[in-house]
């Protein structure tokens, strides 16, 4: 899931993990930015670097939640291969880890996917994947395509070795139908076109863009298109405002002086969904699916958050399934 | 209203004019409209007679053609359009990140060695790459600009981080990194020509040693000799990034330079603006104030969300009072039409009170009008957002017979599909010289619920501002005003400098 900064794809990213848990499945939802935002969302203590179940979902679905951190992440990978031990220690001391994950060349972000990867490709004793679909909040829409290649140049730059290794068995998970990525936008002309441009960047690199999810769409008004034609009508709303008990409709009086600021507020409400209108046709030619999500006008609460859960579980049933992938992993 | 807790007001243009102020940063968390503040700012400050420079690093596209920006461009361009009768100008340029960095180079190596490092695979993956890498550039670049002297006022947007924060840390990262003890240990065998060169370094050896083992195993032999390769030459090249990192940094503590603190009035931005705040403190970096962007005003505020709501129902209520006599119960009849009090005699009793809401055929649901739009507003989904435009009085008709209540809650939320539908078809049908009156009744509903909306919207901007300002109480607060859409022009920076600058309109009587 990426989007736009401000566009609430960490919100989106969780109600999805929850709807993918509906009916019994378990979900991992994986934050890769260290902000922390999955904890604030279901309003728990930050999330150590570990596994941990935060929600559960109808039919005893769970949600799993995991704050990466690549630092960790790679002292795991070191000690998983070459049993570092207390090696490891001295190198951080060294500031040895800091520079790898940092400098060496999107070492970070290949650990970030690897971890998540790893996620998607571990089985139980049985052999049955232990996550029926893992989301991650991902870096932001302007990021994404590099986020996501990164192990691409990574394989390039490590020609020969497990990095290397590494690095092209996380591009067939993301480049393979069990991947989807989601981008999160706004109808407003900035995240729209951010949007756009994501898109064009993950098709160019080879990556599966799947759906455009719009959020906090706000609810159409009753009268919305009568508002075009309003400005010529002062005197009769000015009446109507007078007849709902507002106060008088002379001149002056309490009904007559709110119809100007009414009608200013209605007007550029007119301008809005216009525009609105526009942005949305922009998402439509992009040839993906489009869903929307309404605003919760008293911002995300826990409840809301369930809330949007069920609609994007409404949604991505009433038009097959592309959550996540095509392997069959969607509520 | 008055600000709450009488926060002081940001005052921008003093700060702006004042010939001490050399450098304007704005940061804050993506999606707040810092890079149009960067450059609304750049263009009063130029139009007040400043020569003025603004620093974008990824604008949107519409933004940078606003100021007459097509292209990554390395080079501040003059801005056309600017009023300079005061004596300013305004100047623009996007980052180029790698270019930024390839100058680096070149300007600091000699040709043989700048062509070695540039084409060195380490480098050319450092220098459009990672993390880090855009935030020391944005620093570099105003370190450039800064030195040189030539503009009065530079103006810096900072990179879209995925955290604030990371604009103050990358720099002094990529510096401590390049310059710290590690790296020096791994070039050690590079400067002097190979293994044996590890000797040297006697302190964690076999941590080392087994690390850059690790790291050729897991790298490849190739990648670690050309970060060691890239490193002495960057090192020999000039005095250390470190240095440099650190000068940067020093430019941004001096006098002269004002961080901005940019934010919208939602919990996200501000949690952010906060953290930030606190940060810019703990920094001693001079903060000049929080800009708050896109906040909601209304020119009606005396008329509450509760009352216009129930206006608006009154309203859509319409016929009750005249028809209770008749009672109408076919919607089908003809006189089923719209049905607004010709006398224009209040519809409803106790208008703006709220009242219960038992609908006939849905008498479980008892709520209060208030509660039932509130709950409405936010489940409507996008499923349901179907309402048609006219849902006028006359599927009152169907249930006012009855009872006197009037359904609407109902009428509003999941079935307000088909309800609509069917007072459409009964207004076709019942065409006469009420429909206008009806039409007009719809509509003043619309913009009342549309009021509403906005003082609930205002309400909760409020709660949110309120509370960072309470917790900074301190810190300035300049607010803009929400526009209807993007800024395309310079007409629309002219229009958010106006507002930055004009506190006591900027966003309506509150």
């Amino acid at each position: 899931m990426t989007g736009k900064g401000g566009t609430g794809k960490t919100t989106v990213a969780a109600a999805l993990a929850l709807a993918l848990a509906h009916g019994g499945r378990r979900t991992l939802l994986v934050e890769v930015e260290g902000r922390q935002g999955i904890a604030q969302l279901f309003e728990t203590e930050p999330l150590p670097y570990e596994e941990r179940k935060i929600a559960v979902s109808h039919g005893n679905g769970e949600v799993y939640a995991l704050a990466i951190d690549a630092e960790r992440a790679l002292l795991d990978y070191l000690q998983t291969f070459y049993k570092l031990g207390s090696a490891g220690r001295a190198l951080k001391r060294l500031g040895a880890i800091d520079f790898a994950t940092t400098i060496a060349p999107g070492l970070r972000d290949v650990l970030l996917t690897g971890k998540a990867c790893e996620a998607v490709r571990r089985r139980d004793k049985r052999q049955r994947p232990v996550y029926d679909a893992v989301v991650m909040d991902a870096p932001p829409t302007g990021r994404i395509a590099r986020f996501l290649g990164v192990n691409e140049e990574v394989a390039g730059l490590a020609k020969v070795g497990p990095v290397h290794n590494q690095a092209q068995a996380v591009m067939r998970v993301l480049k393979s139908p069990e991947t989807a990525v989601h981008l999160v936008t706004l109808l407003e002309e900035m995240p729209v076109q951010e949007t756009i441009d994501g898109i064009a960047e993950l098709r160019a690199a080879g990556l599966p863009a799947a759906s455009v999810v719009v959020n906090m769409v706000r609810p159409e008004l009753p009268g919305e298109e009568q508002l075009l034609t309003a400005p010529g009508r002062t005197d009769e709303i000015a009446h109507a405002f007078a007849r709902a008990g507002l106060g008088g409709a002379r001149r002056g009086g309490r009904a007559e002086r709110l119809v100007t600021p009414l009608l200013e507020q209605g007007r550029e409400h007119a301008q809005r969904v216009r525009l609105e209108r526009v942005l949305r046709a922009e998402l439509s030619a992009q040839g993906l699916p489009v869903r929307e999500l309404g605003l919760l006008s008293e911002g995300v609460e826990l409840a809301g958050l369930y809330g949007l859960a069920r609609e994007l579980r409404g949604q991505w049933q009433n038009s097959g399934a592309d959550a996540a992938g095509t392997d069959g992993k969607h509520p | 209203m008055a600000t709450p807790l009488d926060a002081d007001a940001l005052d921008i243009d003093p700060l702006l004019d004042d010939p001490a102020t050399r450098i304007v940063v704005c940061c804050g968390s993506g999606g707040v409209g810092k890079t149009t503040t960067a450059a609304a700012l750049g263009v009063r400050a130029a139009e007040r007679g400043r020569r003025t420079v603004v620093l974008t690093i990824d604008p949107a596209r519409r933004l940078a053609q606003s100021m007459g920006l097509s292209e990554l461009d390395n080079t501040p361009r003059e801005v056309p359009g600017i009023d300079k009768a005061a004596g300013g100008e305004l100047h623009a340029m996007m980052l180029d990140m790698k270019r930024t960095f390839d100058e680096i180079v070149e300007t600091h190596a000699d040709t043989d060695r700048a062509k070695a490092i540039l084409e060195n695979p380490f480098y050319q993956s450092l220098s459009t790459g990672f993390a880090g890498t855009q935030e020391y550039m944005a620093m570099e670049k105003l370190g450039q600009l800064r030195a040189g002297d030539e503009w009065d006022l530079i103006v810096v947007d900072t990179p879209p981080s995925r955290s604030a924060l990371d604009f103050l840390d990358a720099p002094g990262r990529l510096g401590s990194f390049l310059d710290g003890k590690f790296i020096k240990l791994m070039m050690a065998p590079a400067r002097v020509g190979g293994r044996a060169g590890m000797k040297v370094v006697n302190l964690g050896m076999a941590g080392l040693s087994l690390f850059t083992g690790a790291l050729n195993k897991l790298l490849g032999a190739g990648l670690l000799r050309d970060v060691q390769t890239f490193i002495a030459a960057m090192d020999t090249m000039f005095g250390g990034f470190r240095t440099r990192a650190d000068a940067t940094y020093r430019l941004l503590q001096a006098p002269g330079t004002a961080f901005l603190v940019v934010a919208a009035p939602e919990r996200d931005a501000l949690r952010e603006a906060a953290y930030f705040v606190e940060r810019l403190a703990a920094d001693r970096m001079p903060l000049a104030g929080l800009v708050l962007n896109r906040v909601h005003g209304s020119e009606a505020a005396g008329l509450s969300a509760e009352r216009a709501l129930a206006a608006a129902e009154n309203l859509e209520d319409g016929g009750i009072v005249d028809r209770e006599g008749g009672k109408v119960l076919d919607r089908d009849a003809p006189s089923a039409g719209p049905a607004a009090p010709e006398d224009g005699s209040p519809a409803v009793e106790n208008p703006g009170h709220p009242r219960s809401v038992t609908t006939l055929g849905r008498a479980e649901k008892t709520e209060t009008t208030t509660e039932t739009a509130e709950r409405t507003i936010a489940e409507r989904t996008a499923a349901e957002r179907t309402i048609p435009d006219v849902r006028s009085a006359t599927d009152r008709t169907s249930t006012d017979g009855s009872t006197r209540d009037d359904g609407h809650g109902d009428a509003q939320g999941g079935e307000g599909g088909r309800d609509g539908e069917e007072s459409r078809d009964s207004l076709h049908e019942s065409r006469d010289g009420r429909e206008d009156s009806a039409e007009v009744s719809v509509l003043a509903a619309g913009l009342l619920r549309l009021h509403a909306d906005r003082m609930r919207l205002l309400a909760r901007e409020r709660r949110t501002r309120d509370r960072f300002m309470a917790l900074h109480p301190d810190v300035p607060l300049a607010e803009v005003a929400a526009l209807p859409g993007d800024v395309h022009d310079l007409d629309g920076l002219r229009a958010i400098g106006e507002r930055l600058a004009d506190q006591s309109r900027s966003a309506g009587p509150r």
